[in-house]
């Protein structure tokens, strides 16, 4: 019979304002095997801990449950405090009396009648419980970062720095991502790519970074310090190391006509291009919808004048296969499809774009080598509207947008506006807002030299509908403040159109087993407390893939993320979970169901010899879980059909004993 | 009724949810008929949500609607304000003698090509 | 193909060459356009009150005879269509409206929500298709360009009616297209033509009309057309000299109807 002790937690008033924390206590004093319950203001702390230290001595306890938070707060506390007293620390069992007690409840009678049932389930359990031990694996000292932006850029270096080997995988022929397309950075109005083509460059030359650009995560498996990851590296028809990035061919290439998606389809390239002149690596890409040789073999003019002979026709996908200890997320974002939303005319007119689009419209680089000029006639626009929120703060029932605020808008919208007005004064500029957010160093006061020094005219209210007619734009709009409906005629608008995260993160959260919310943003281990880990360990989270984000707090986010793979990759060894499937291979009848339903491979099928009851030796098929893979799920348990599958300290006997102590 | 009851009689009868409103504007910036109104869609929302009908029912806007469905196609909260305007129309018209269409006012405008369709639908929403 | 057709009563008088064209049309197509035995007037308007139960008895009997029948109830006029199929969703998704309805329906009138509420343009974008009627055309629309205007109610509320995109609809754009005519881009296509505050302040319809013919003849439009009588009679009204047409008329001519006979 173990000796049980009981301590529920007030956690202040979070508890015990709907909870008497008294009588939980005194009515599980009386269950069986329970030598000692108390109750204390807040047991997480020192003197918590303290307590439970003490108790566990005098009272020659051999296991404790405590009534508190959720396992997922402190479940890590309350093991190093039985450990501490000397206890195994897997014989410390949680009741969860906050989130699922007094959170949800009002009424204190029935809070206090559920704590003790939800007790009395925790104490039935435990005198099920073993003293189990964890594993230890090995960690494999290279990390994996997905997406070369300015995210990816900064996790990779500073792993680098710090002595790691790193691989960047990008899915673009160049790394740069977002930032290599914008023209300057808000609120220090830094040109972009004179602070991000550095890095680019470092990133290249760091001998402990390997990119892998124009390739793809084809498959992750493994878990954390030993993921196997295969990377498809796509055929870019050019042999990466003997092309020196001269660009003859992209200019001699005789298919001209191919959108130019570097700006935003807003000029052209040709079938084989180098997306920018700082690209990284600088060397050319054939792309094969376009290229003639590749689609009915009729050109070679880019292997007829490639001097260095770096054309090959015949390249084909490689797959890469490398470990990793650690893997970080740094998809980015993306803005979104302008479809819903006609009554801007962005469909209908050029002269209606977003505000990547007018990046691209203002810079050197760009489609008109930084003229501000419509796209659709060349001419100089006099009047330009600004509509912020465009598919931003959109309720879910509308259907339309997201409904979250992207955050960057209200900011780069100011820059835009900003500059249009110091380098064309001639130019009117209307900036139509909801609010204006501008939480951040200088962001508010940048926002304010935008109207205040340059004269930008910020009215407060939505536009409702832009008509396209002859050469202008008739925008109808709310002036909220003056209380009146405007009507303009402007010559280019832009919209500042929602963000959303990349569409490869779906199918790559998938891979990775790393959960997502419903906006498709990487969820983190703890939104406050773990803001750059994922929930899956060993995958960490770099920039806006886990929510709209500007570049100064990606690249904060960029370091922290470093800084925990570093942590992570520093040890030699993990200690892994022991609460792992464990099969009775008596009775397991080789059917393979809990084979199929891992998510994780951790389940393998051996042959193996037994000895019958009429000793003989028969070999039977079995199953065999490898401890440190398994994450302790359980889904083979339940696909189990003869009961062999067990989840160590989960086991089925124990949740029958508490579902039995619960309907008692 | 009270002021409440009023309010929560044409906020139930609109089927809407004026607390949704973030008060952008969009619904008047896209009203083909802002000029013609004092009272406007997004103040019709915000109003109607403080209780504020009496000034609404007393308001010329509500016969300027024109139901177009504009503002409730392109309100990113889903409000959709010419319900609300609605609801307050048919608080004004269904008082005794609130009527605002009689059958010699049609007579006075109508021509040999006036669609029947003009008439009914002027009825439903000028007339109890 | 067999469909119940509900004209309304503005095709029974003023607006009778919308209902004979579609008719015509819908012959040369062949398309049965079976006119439900005892319509009743849709009223014009739906309205969005959540307490109006007795004005929307008549599209229920309407919904429930085409149910009776087992096929589509097709509409011509925007209104009767807007307005029908308004009805038939709030029927089907606010218990508390389909359970008062009831009570005021004779038991032999009831109605299950089994009826499809289709307007013309729908049947023949979706059933009978504009490549097939694009091979029926004897007299292409050669060289005359025509705004299409939707207004609001073949558009509003779109999660309700579905028909097309609300901001950049194509349906008969994609119908002059077939018929050999060219449509025009224009962005008033999709406003109001002050519909029926006619009554209330003739200023206001002839302002808002002025507004989309206007639009229409800058974006180098011959004709409107449109699939509604009181929008065509505002825009008639406000004198913009741009001529209205249903888009049956255009049809029917098309199709090598005998028009002008009817």
């Amino acid at each position: 019979m173990q000796r049980i002790g009981v301590f529920v937690c007030w956690c202040g008033s979070n508890i015990a304002a709907t909870v008497d924390v008294e009588a939980v206590s005194q009515a599980l004093k009386d269950e069986p095997g329970v030598v000692f319950s108390t109750n204390y203001q807040y047991m997480c702390s020192q003197a918590g801990q303290d307590l439970i230290k003490q108790a566990v001595a005098e009272h020659g306890l051999t296991g404790i449950v405590i009534c508190s938070c959720s396992p997922r707060m402190h479940e890590t506390t309350f093991r190093r405090a039985a450990a501490a007293a000397g206890l195994n620390p897997y014989m410390v069992e949680i009741a969860n009396i906050r989130e699922q007690c007094s959170w949800v409840h009002k009424d204190i009678a029935l809070g206090t009648q559920k704590a003790i049932v939800l007790g009395r389930a925790a104490v039935a359990k435990l005198h099920l419980n073993a003293p189990l031990t964890p594993g230890e694996t090995p960690v494999t000292k290279r990390a994996l970062v997905i997406g070369g932006g300015i995210a990816g850029i900064q996790t990779a270096l500073d792993i680098a720095d710090a002595g790691f080997k790193v691989d960047i995988v990008e899915k673009k022929p160049t790394i740069g991502g977002k930032m290599s397309q914008l023209d300057k950075t808000f609120p220090t109005l830094d040109c972009a790519a004179c602070i991000l083509t550095p890095k680019m460059v470092e990133a290249a030359q760091n001998e402990n970074i390997t990119i892998y650009s124009y390739s793809e995560v084809e498959s992750v498996g493994g878990f954390v310090g030993n993921f196997d990851v295969t990377i498809r590296k796509k055929a870019r028809y050019v042999n990466e190391s003997i092309c020196t990035g001269c660009g003859l061919c992209t200019e001699k290439c005789p298919v001209k006509n191919v959108p130019n998606e570097f700006n935003l389809g807003m000029d052209s390239r040709r079938a084989v291009y180098i997306p920018f002149a700082q690209a990284v690596p600088k060397v050319a890409t054939i792309d094969p919808d376009y290229c003639n040789m590749l689609k009915n073999g009729k050109c070679g003019v880019c292997a007829r004048v490639c001097t260095a002979g770096a054309i090959d026709y015949k390249q084909t996908d490689e797959l890469i296969e490398q470990k990793y200890g650690a893997i970080v997320v740094a998809t980015g974002y993306e803005p979104i499809k302008l479809d819903k939303f006609d009554e801007f005319a962005y469909n209908s007119s050029p002269d209606v774009i977003t505000s990547l689009e007018f990046e691209r419209l203002t810079n050197a680089a760009g489609p008109t080598s930084g003229k501000l000029l419509r796209p659709s006639d060349g001419k100089h626009p006099h009047r330009i509207v600004f509509v912020q929120c465009v598919g931003s703060r959109c309720a879910a029932a509308a259907g339309k947008g997201k409904e979250y605020c992207s955050k960057i808008c209200c900011m780069y919208t100011a820059k835009q506006a900003m500059l249009v007005r110091d380098k064309y004064p001639d130019t009117e500029v209307y900036v139509f807002y909801i609010d204006v957010r501008t939480p951040g160093k200088n962001f508010d006061e940048f926002y304010r030299r935008a109207a205040e020094e340059y004269g930008v005219k910020y009215v407060k209210g939505m536009v409702g509908k832009i008509s396209p007619q002859g050469e202008v734009l008739k925008v109808q709009a709310s002036d909220l403040i003056a209380g009146r409906q405007l009507h303009i005629d402007a010559d280019l608008v832009v919209l500042a159109a929602a963000i959303e995260p990349d569409r490869s993160a779906r199918p790559l959260a998938t891979m990775l087993t790393a959960s997502m919310d419903t906006n498709d943003f990487f969820t983190e281990a703890h939104p406050k407390l773990r803001p750059v880990e994922s929930p899956t360990a060993g995958v960490f989270l770099s920039g806006a893939c886990q929510g709209p984000k500007d570049i100064p707090e990606t690249v904060a986010q960029a370091g922290a993320a470093a800084a925990k793979v570093i942590g992570l990759l520093a040890k030699d060894k993990l200690t892994s979970n022991p609460c792992v499937a464990s099969v009775d291979e008596l009775m397991c009848n080789g059917c393979s169901s809990c084979e199929r339903v891992c998510p994780y491979g951790a389940i393998s099928y051996v042959n193996k010899e037994f000895r019958m009851p009429d000793r003989t030796v028969a070999l039977r098929r079995v199953a065999s879980v490898n401890p440190a893979v398994c994450q302790g799920c359980g889904a083979c348990t339940v696909a189990c059909m003869s009961g062999a599958m067990d989840l160590r300290g989960f086991e089925a006997k124990q949740i029958i004993a508490e579902v039995d102590a619960i309907c008692k | 009724m009270n002021r409440d009851n009023v309010r929560d009689e044409v906020i139930r009868r609109s089927g809407t949810d004026p607390r949704k409103c973030m008060k952008c504007g969009k619904c008047s910036a896209t009203c083909p008929s802002y000029d013609e109104m004092e009272g406007h869609p997004h103040e019709f929302v915000y109003m109607v949500e403080n209780g504020d009908i009496e000034p609404l029912l007393a308001s010329e806007s509500i016969y300027r609607c024109l139901t177009c469905m504009a503002c409730v196609e392109r309100c990113p909260r889903g409000v959709e304000p010419a319900k609300i305007v609605e609801s307050v129309r048919l608080e004004a018209i269904r008082k005794k003698g609130a009527n605002r269409l009689t059958p010699e006012a049609v007579a006075a405008v109508a021509d040999e090509e006036l669609p029947q369709q003009a008439v009914v639908t002027a009825f439903r929403k000028y007339a109890k | 193909m067999y469909v119940s057709y509900f004209p309304g009563c503005t095709l029974k008088t003023k607006a009778v060459r919308l209902d004979r064209c579609a008719r015509k049309s819908a012959e040369i197509l062949g398309i049965e356009l079976q006119e439900l035995d005892s319509w009743q007037c849709c009223g014009g308007a739906f309205t969005s009150a959540a307490d109006e139960v007795a004005t929307k008895l008549s599209s229920v009997r309407a919904l429930a005879e085409a149910e009776r029948l087992g096929r589509p109830l097709v509409s011509v006029c925007s209104a009767c269509y807007n307005v029908l199929k308004q009805t038939d969703h709030a029927f089907k998704t606010d218990p508390e409206f389909a359970s008062k309805v009831r009570r005021y329906l004779a038991p032999d009138e009831c109605y299950n929500g089994g009826t499809e509420v289709l307007h013309l343009l729908e049947l023949l974008r979706d059933k009978v298709g504009f490549e097939n009627i694009a091979k029926k055309v004897v007299n292409p629309l050669k060289g005359v360009k025509i705004a299409a205007y939707y207004g609001c109610m073949l558009l509003r509320p779109s999660d309700v009616l579905g028909l097309d995109d609300p901001e950049n609809p194509s349906v008969m754009e994609e119908l002059i297209r077939a018929l050999g005519g060219e449509a025009v881009g224009w962005s008033q296509r999709n406003e109001c033509c002050g519909g029926y505050v006619l009554l209330e302040s003739p200023e206001l319809a002839k302002k808002r009309s002025l507004e989309i013919s206007s639009d229409a003849a800058a974006a180098g439009a011959d004709m409107i057309v449109t699939a509604c009588p009181l929008c065509r009679y505002n825009l008639d009204k406000a004198g913009s000299g741009l001529p209205t047409v249903y888009f049956t008329e255009l049809l029917a001519k098309a199709l090598g109807a005998e028009v002008d006979e009817i």
